[in-house]
């Protein structure tokens, strides 16, 4: 059965504007708003000057002493703006830089979020991916360090990782700028709908679990009926998350909807990802 | 036994993360749960942190936090 | 909102029903997840897997003994190739700002009849003081800061921060203040800003405060020549420059051990709580990029120092060319401030010229000199034909000449300006980050005081033990 994603819409913004603006960041000569993401140690700020070269600027997230790089680029005649997140391993604690990280690419709503990936350490790093699964499927994992993998005698099919994970994944040694267009590329197609995402979600055999976490999930979606990720959001409120109950409390979810994003995912046909 | 007992070069698996504070959830966070695998690599030449490698990553603990954790020896990987 | 309370007493009913360990079951999910996709998809080649060469500079890099000899020799490395690396550089930049550029200045004052008053405000203060920070300041910054963030990039600070750590856990603090203390050397701002590697809140605090005990490239000079004219001078002509080194190495070293002292007092006291979790990866060995790193590094420090030098030395040099000219009576200000400020000073071994070049410096550290060269001078016998308000160096016999002849200083006066250069507030810009980063007036204050506090007591002990045993 052949499947297809819906067009784009037309005139939804492909990110979160307002909440973005409230972040401090000003999306108003950009196209798309990218962040990027990974664990401390992956080569994220290479990749980051690599794509921005010059036309970055450092500072600070609101109200934080998280130093927030920003930075833009340009491909296929269209705007791009680079926001690089604090290095974590995980979007689950409460540290300051995961929360930032976490908010950013909750209530942003990035047009596409790069998550790049130590290619020595994938079983690692892989913790990260998994979670920023749970909140977007608008994930582009960035396979750095390749060369480090090959000198340890590490081989990645990274095609069978992409299929997996349900979303393109782009070898790279940012260093050597190799794998630079073509993770500009990935960008591009997940923006315009042309990659059909088929996001990998947390897989756990625990019964129990699983039924209070369907529970949840339920009663959110019936209050929010379009948010785009109330499985995740449920796991953040069984967890006792603060920052999440503060955001259900101030009804700062209810702005989160699938409309804001400029492609529907279809999750129902199973695709061949296209790569 | 405790973590803290595990010598350089010792492999172990972890059995439980004592609960006291927020160290057990960064623990979690680095990869240390109930079931991994982990090895002494190298002690800081003052005695203390030690370097334990887990999912192929280098985490050093000082010993009070080795402490919270119990393990069981066991042979290479 | 009845329907936010119920999602939330729902979440909290479900979540006392999933029990304690909700989050290590979670936790395990997902990385049994990783490992199933991981096995799925790479493949070892057993035999490089063993990943020989990290594993041995390893265990040669927290050796007890190798260990340490490998810091030490790294960080000398370091300071060495800053301090030789500088020299040319700051010399070369020195003659163009300072001569050249200068000269054509005030040759181009005279040409449009700028009345005298006015060009030695712009020039002689504003330009001045200026020209001087970036001579001094930018060689050093541009060789320091590529040099550790190579050293950064390669891996090594954090086996730095392992090895030191249980010092600075006996302190109350986190090993990784060994490294913002590192920093700290190249300029404290940047090191006050590099405690933000340290993730507990009070923890990153004592590294705030304590940072100004890391001797910042703009204090370097004022040591070296004291060093080298007072100390070094007293040893025979060939153990000179070994005498002139370990009295600087000496400051350094006491530098560290008010660090780890002040930390372990303040976790006592102000700042007690909790040793934080701990948490500190050491990530493997990775080839830096060199040229990039070169690059990067040199322009972001370039257009620091650039930007400090306009912002905070030029008004000090237009302050310090006022004080020196304006006239009350028949004493300029200047005057007035050592003559006011000169029973404290010798008080602290020091005297008022001392005590007013540091007020007036409070933005830049490299201009204490210069303007005590200059003060001493114009106040007293003017020997080498300086004027008021109009920085000047000299080299380093006229120096001392100049200060034990004209300015009466003493063996005691150099050691305890070497000790005040160590223990005095953090430079304006140092200030100004703190509270960028803290937010909070009472801290930046304790950061901006302790400092001088405890130089007003060493200093003053100092003096009374040389009065005392009349070494002096």
């Amino acid at each position: 059965m052949t499947a297809h994603a819906t067009p784009a819409c037309e005139t939804c913004p492909a990110f979160n504007a307002s909440q973005l603006k409230k972040m401090g960041v000003n999306t108003d000569d950009a196209d798309y708003v990218i962040a990027l993401a990974g664990n401390p140690n992956t080569g994220k700020s290479t990749v980051f000057n690599t794509l921005t070269g010059l036309r970055q600027h450092v500072g600070n997230w609101p109200g934080k002493t998280v130093t927030r790089a920003e930075g833009g680029f340009n491909f296929n005649n269209k705007t791009y703006k680079l926001v690089d997140l604090p290095g974590t391993y995980s979007l689950l604690s409460t540290s300051v830089d995961e929360e930032v990280a976490r908010d950013f690419i909750l209530f942003g709503q990035p047009s596409v979020t790069v998550a790049v990936v130590d290619a020595t350490r994938i079983e690692r790093n892989l913790n990260l991916v998994i979670q920023i699964l749970e909140i977007t499927d608008h994930v582009v994992v960035a396979l750095n360090l390749l060369d480090e993998a090959k000198r340890h005698g590490i081989e990645v099919d990274e095609r069978h990782l992409a299929r997996t994970l349900g979303v393109p994944v782009i070898p790279m040694v940012a260093r050597k700028g190799q794998g630079v267009p073509e993770l500009l590329q990935a960008i591009e197609n997940v923006v315009n709908g042309e990659y059909q995402l088929r996001p990998y979600r947390i897989r756990q055999n625990d019964p129990k679990l699983e039924q209070v976490l369907n529970k949840m999930t339920a009663i959110i979606e019936q209050q929010y009926p379009d948010l785009p990720n109330a499985r995740w959001v449920a796991l953040r409120l069984l967890d006792g998350d603060a920052s999440i109950e503060e955001a259900i409390r101030e009804n700062r979810l209810g702005v989160l909807t699938q409309a804001n994003r400029s492609l529907s995912i279809d999750y129902i046909y199973p695709v061949e990802a296209i790569s | 036994m405790t973590l803290d007992e595990l010598k350089k070069g010792e492999h172990a698996i972890v059995t439980k993360l004592s609960h006291t504070g927020s160290n057990h959830i960064r623990l979690m966070d680095l990869g240390i749960l109930p079931g991994t695998h982990i090895q002494a690599e190298l002690v800081s030449p003052l005695g203390d942190p030690t370097a334990y490698r887990v999912r192929e990553t280098l985490i050093a603990l000082r010993r009070e936090q080795a402490r919270q954790i119990e393990i069981e020896r066991t042979e290479g990987k | 909102m009845n329907d936010t309370v119920d999602i939330l007493k729902t979440a909290k009913q479900l979540r006392s029903e999933l029990g304690d360990d909700y989050r290590a079951k979670l936790m395990e999910a997902i990385y049994s997840n990783a490992t199933q996709i991981t096995d799925t998809s790479v493949t070892y080649d057993s035999k490089k897997t063993k990943m020989t060469f990290d594993r041995v500079l390893d265990q040669a890099l927290t050796h007890p003994i190798g260990g340490f000899l490998m810091m030490g020799l790294m960080f000398f490395a370091v300071f060495w190739i800053t301090i030789t690396g500088a020299n040319i550089p700051s010399a070369l930049l020195g003659e163009f700002l300072l001569g050249t550029v200068y000269n054509l200045l005030h040759n181009f004052a005279t040409l449009i009849s700028l009345p005298v008053w006015l060009s030695g405000f712009l020039i002689d203060g504003v330009y001045l003081a200026t020209a001087w920070v970036i001579a001094v300041m930018l060689p050093p910054m541009a060789i320091f800061f590529p040099l550790f963030t190579l050293l950064e990039d390669f891996g090594y600070l954090p086996r730095v921060a392992f090895n030191l750590d249980r010092l600075f856990a006996r302190a109350g603090a986190h090993g990784k203040q060994s490294l913002s203390m590192m920093m700290g050397y190249g300029c404290n701002a940047a090191g006050v800003i590099s405690t933000r590697i340290i993730d507990s809140p009070r923890e990153r605090l004592v590294a705030i405060i304590t940072n100004n005990f890391s001797i910042c490239n703009g204090r370097w000079p004022t040591l070296i020549l004291m060093g080298t004219i007072f100390i070094g001078a007293t040893a025979p002509p060939a153990l000179a420059s070994f005498f002139a080194a370990m009295s600087v190495v000496t400051i350094a070293v006491l530098g560290i051990v008010m660090t780890l002292l002040v930390s372990w007092g303040l976790s006592k006291t102000w700042l007690q709580g909790e040793t934080s979790v701990f948490s500190l990866e050491l990530p493997p060995y990775r080839p830096p990029q060199i040229m990039r790193t070169i690059y990067t590094s040199i322009i972001d420090r370039t257009l620091i120092v650039l930007w400090r030098a306009i912002w905070m030395a030029a008004p000090a040099g237009a302050v310090i060319w006022l004080i020196s000219n304006i006239m009350i009576g028949d004493l300029s200000i200047a005057g007035h401030l050592v003559n006011f400020f000169n029973p404290l000073g010798l008080l602290l071994g020091l005297n008022g010229v001392i005590i007013v070049a540091y007020i007036v410096a409070i933005p830049a550290n490299e201009i204490v000199i210069p303007t005590i060269l200059m003060l001493t001078l114009t106040l007293g016998n003017n020997i080498a034909g300086a004027q008021p308000g109009v920085m000047l160096e000299l080299d380093q016999s006229q120096v001392y000449t100049v200060l034990t002849q004209v300015g009466g200083w003493t063996m005691l006066t150099a050691v305890n300006l070497m000790l005040f250069s160590l223990l005095h507030n953090p430079c304006s810009t140092t200030i100004l980050t703190i509270w960028n980063e803290t937010k909070n007036k009472k801290w930046t204050f304790v950061a901006t005081v302790l400092p001088i506090v405890l130089g007003v007591i060493i200093t003053f002990s100092t003096s009374m033990i040389a009065h005392f045993f009349a070494l002096v």
